[in-house]
């Protein structure tokens, strides 16, 4: 049964898929559904049968961006009274991996959304813009923090201010998606390297995340000694013994995620 | 719906005629707007399986309308605005496209017919880049197709000199699939696209895009795409009944499927 109303979620072999479910208004993202989106990704950041996360949209596009209808009467007040940006802060302490498959128009709060994934897969043809600088706004939910952090400032200005499409290709050579399959076969190709994930050794890949994360908001030497801690943390696992000694017995380890 | 072209679907072929006959088809951004929006049609109708281009009465397309040109103007927006995404269109479409140039293709007009898949001709084809004669270069995809067509040197000629290329010569060129005469025109035009529309259409749009491919990426990233290609096409039902018709020693019937 489908407890979300604008999600849809399930879990196949230690991979669990969220759907964005609004194909016919392109899945443009409402305050209930990013938060159903972000309590889906708490549970399965919890449940230990989850190893990767799979974010992805129903119907021909990922996200063509925020609901305008939902904020159209807001006022400075309201929207602090409401702090809707909150539950988008929940996003950065997800541990486990987040892979983001894209198509179509990733716009606006959809291209927010698909910044908060760890890795993203774009199908051929996927076009990703900012266009909230035409409407009079521009983005609130990380759009210009987590954009200026991946391309620079130099870039992100560009494409925020004249909220210009990007295409897939451009993306990729500017490091925002790790990329390009066919559109065919978008979920395949996701599965296959959420798979292949979902077969590391879960602390190492956890803690990887989580060094990588500090080395985008620390100075170097805070981050190296940051990296040093989880570097040692991870010889306290079965899965460093079991690596280690596979390694040295020339055979494949067996890891157990502990 | 469409006032400068005409637009019918029989059989599994789109046929889109340019229809300014008294203008020799010349192009005016209404023409641009129609022949894109008639080519996003035939992309996304499950029935077609090929598109054919072609002009009514004498010329194929003689280019930009000069009527519409002011001294004034911005050449390179109107190129963004009007041809740039008529290309684009075509370019995008992963059916079959055959430009049956039944008479002049000149400028813009040579350009759409080089921007198509295949280029079948009639005796009184011609083809004509006859933008060097009014001070401008080929536009709308032109030399970027044209290069690849007819290499280097000869793109550099037919552009610079600006001379005529006759039916015959364009498929001594390479720049013609095929010649047809006169009097057999419409038949072997409706014989070729017929074919066309009873392949396996999912592999030809496959075909296509690897192509695009081939000239864009390393060779790494080349046989990376093309493995997903094959994988996409080892999932048709076209595949399959390529493989069973060749075991049952019959003909395959392809549903595009």
């Amino acid at each position: 049964m489908n407890r979300f109303e604008f999600i849809e979620t399930s879990l196949k072999r230690n991979i669990a898929v969220i759907e964005l479910n609004r194909p016919r208004q392109l899945n443009s993202l409402n305050r209930k559904m990013v938060n159903e989106i972000v309590v889906a990704m708490e549970e399965f950041d919890r449940d230990e049968n989850v190893r990767v996360i799979v974010l992805t949209g129903k119907g021909r596009s990922f996200s063509a961006g925020a609901d305008i209808d939902e904020m159209m009467d807001d006022n400075p007040v309201s929207l602090e009274q409401l702090n809707q940006f909150a539950d988008w802060d929940r996003f950065a302490l997800i541990k486990k991996p987040i892979l983001g498959a894209v198509k179509g128009f990733v716009f606006g709060g959809g291209f927010e959304l698909a910044l908060c994934c760890d890795l993203l897969i774009a199908s051929i043809g996927t076009e990703f813009s900012f266009p909230e600088v035409g409407l009079g706004v521009m983005p609130g939910a990380g759009g210009t923090q987590r954009l200026t952090k991946l391309v620079g400032r130099t870039k992100a200005l560009e494409w925020l201010w004249t909220g210009e499409r990007i295409s897939a290709e451009t993306a990729l050579k500017h490091g925002v998606i790790n990329k390009i399959v066919a559109p065919e076969l978008l979920m395949e190709e996701t599965m296959k390297l959420a798979e292949r994930l979902a077969n590391q050794p879960l602390l190492s890949v956890r803690l990887i995340k989580d060094s990588v994360n500090k080395a985008v908001d620390y100075p170097l030497y805070e981050g190296m000694q940051y990296e040093r801690k989880n570097f040692y943390l991870l010889f306290a696992s079965q899965d460093q013994k079991e690596g280690m000694n596979a390694f040295v017995e020339k055979r494949k380890p067996n890891y157990k995620g502990k | 719906m469409f006032e400068t072209i005409r637009y019918d679907v029989k059989d599994g072929i789109a046929w889109l005629y340019l229809n300014r006959p008294d203008k020799l088809n010349a192009f005016i951004a209404q023409m641009n707007r129609e022949v894109k929006d008639a080519i996003k049609a035939a992309t996304f109708d499950e029935q077609v399986r090929c598109i054919v281009i072609s002009g009514e009465g004498r010329a194929f397309c003689s280019g930009q309308d000069l009527a519409e040109v002011d001294e004034n103007m911005d050449h390179g927006q109107v190129l963004r605005d009007h041809y740039g995404p008529m290309i684009k269109q075509i370019r995008q479409c992963e059916k079959p496209i055959v430009a049956a140039v039944n008479g002049v293709a000149a400028g813009a007009g040579f350009s759409l017919a080089l921007a198509c898949d295949f280029r079948i001709v009639s005796e009184r084809a011609s083809f004509l880049n006859a933008f060097i004669h009014v001070g401008l270069i080929p536009d709308s995809g032109n030399l970027y197709y044209l290069t690849k067509l007819v290499g280097h040197a000869k793109a550099l000629e037919l552009s610079i000199l600006g001379e005529k290329v006759s039916a015959t010569d364009a498929v001594a060129l390479g720049l013609a699939n095929r010649l047809i005469p006169l009097d057999l025109w419409d038949e072997e035009v409706s014989a070729f696209a017929a074919n066309l529309s009873t392949l396996p259409t999912k592999a030809i749009g496959l075909i296509k895009r690897s192509l695009k491919f081939a000239t864009e990426l390393t060779f790494e990233d080349y046989l990376e795409q093309e493995a997903q290609a094959q994988r996409i096409a080892g999932l048709t039902i076209d595949h399959r009944e390529g493989i069973h018709a060749f075991m049952e020693k019959r003909k395959p019937v392809f549903s595009g499927q």
